[in-house]
């Protein structure tokens, strides 16, 4: 377990809200303009605190969308028995100031010299912190050859459908769709499983750097069987995330 | 006046006074936080270890289960915000660990199984504070949430109760850990939110 050391003081600041887009239903990409940022890594995450009129406040964490460079962004999946996350998607309009303060996080982050060939697993809004590496490697210009293996529960409900189908040189993503299938889909159509990984992931001896991001039985089940395929616990960095609190 | 959330109106929770620390909120799940996958070590291989002391320590699976074991019910914190209330664990007391060597040392490093490491001061693991729990809300602790034993150091939020724990280095300095090392705070209050480093 090793990575670049990150220590110093995080200061909360009001950041603005200078856009969104709706990825889909239930799932919006917040772009901020925050006047101090100190830059981020790919993978790292932020902390958001909302302040009621009478104070009480609560705070969550999330995974930066963007990559280094960009403006930083969040991609957050309505709950619909969460407390921040409906605000986020729903209330929040742009010109609007959100409090925030990061990033955080020095062990789930990829930068191109840390090289590949890259392994990204992602189960639903676990694609956020990935994308921001796949970002990363496209703005710039590394040849890292990169397999993302993306669980969705259907077609429309992958997020960054539109980017993730651009072509790119050394980039190929494997969709797996557990519920629901388009018409004439010929991808998966279950959860990721064994099989699958055996068929989808780098193989082995290529030496692989994996990172696996998704909710907690899903991270478990997709390192679990990377390890049974050989890959070393020391290359597969996991990102896991509850069912509850959003 | 401070900073007002526009339209912002929260959830406020029906929590016991005093319980949930600033900042978190209670769940009834248990949520999973781990950098790597799951270790599974055989008990038949599994140890645990005090080094640092004047005489190193180990004791073996069968060992361990023979040292007098506590039953406590303790409300958990974790750094990621989530609380959850009256959490039942079984394990053996640091008191009776380190009761068990000589030393004068200040602080520990715990070690784990898959290289996490996390410190602590010895003070936080004495006076009935601290355990090695291996059994779970009644029976054996999953892997996932850190079987076969992880430490239980619930007054500190919960990155510290190292999941998968193999043992305890003395050490006469605080030396950060895994997360530490990547700027989480060396003691973790969470009644003072001490999150990360200079909170």
């Amino acid at each position: 377990m090793a990575g670049t050391a990150v220590r110093g003081r995080l200061t909360w600041q009001a950041a603005t809200v200078s856009s969104l887009v709706d990825e889909t239903a239930k799932v919006r990409t917040l772009v901020f303009e925050v006047p101090d940022w100190p830059g981020h890594q790919a993978g790292q995450h932020l902390d958001i605190r909302l302040t009621a009129e009478d104070g009480y406040r609560a705070e969550r964490e999330y995974s930066i969308s963007s990559a280094p460079g960009e403006p930083v962004t969040i991609t957050v999946e309505r709950l619909d028995d969460g407390e921040v996350s409906p605000y986020l998607t729903e209330e929040v309009r742009p010109g609007d100031e959100i409090e925030l303060r990061g990033p955080i996080g020095g062990y789930f982050v990829w930068d191109p010299s840390d090289g590949g060939p890259l392994m990204l697993v992602a189960g639903g809004s676990g694609i956020a912190p990935l994308r921001a590496m796949i970002r990363d490697r496209a703005r710039l210009g590394s040849t890292v050859p990169v397999r993302l293996l993306y669980s969705s529960r259907s077609w429309a409900d992958v997020i960054y459908r539109d980017e993730l189908s651009q072509h790119s040189e050394g980039l190929t993503v494997i969709h797996a769709l557990t519920r629901a299938q388009p018409p004439g889909w010929t991808g998966y159509a279950r959860r990721v499983d064994q099989q699958m990984l055996t068929e989808v992931a780098w193989p082995a001896a290529q030496s692989p750097l994996t990172y696996a991001c998704g909710p907690t039985s899903f991270v478990e089940s997709v390192s679990a069987g990377l390890v049974a395929l050989g890959y070393p616990a020391e290359r597969i960095r996991t990102e896991r995330f509850g069912a509850t609190g959003g | 006046m401070g900073f007002i959330s526009r339209g912002f109106h929260g959830r406020r929770q029906e929590a016991p006074a005093g319980r949930v620390p600033p900042g978190q909120y209670v769940t009834s799940d248990f949520p999973v936080l781990s950098a790597g996958p799951t270790p599974h070590t055989p008990l038949e291989k599994w140890t645990f270890s005090i080094k640092g002391a004047h005489e190193p320590k180990s004791w073996t699976w069968q060992d361990f289960q023979a040292l007098p074991a506590e039953t406590v019910t303790v409300d958990i914190h974790c750094v990621t915000r989530w609380s959850k209330l009256d959490t039942h664990w079984t394990g053996v007391s640091l008191d009776v660990l380190l009761g068990a060597v000589e030393s004068d040392a200040p602080y520990v490093l715990a070690f784990c199984d898959g290289g996490y490491t996390t410190n602590l001061p010895v003070a936080d693991l004495k006076g009935g504070q601290a355990w090695v729990a291996f059994n779970y809300d009644g029976g054996p602790l999953p892997p996932e949430h850190g079987g076969p034993a992880r430490l239980l150091v619930p007054h500190l939020y919960f990155w510290k109760s190292a999941k998968w724990v193999r043992g305890l280095e003395l050490r006469d300095t605080d030396e950060p850990g895994f997360w530490e090392t990547y700027g989480y705070h060396m003691y973790g209050d969470p009644w003072r939110e001490q999150r990360f480093a200079g909170d």
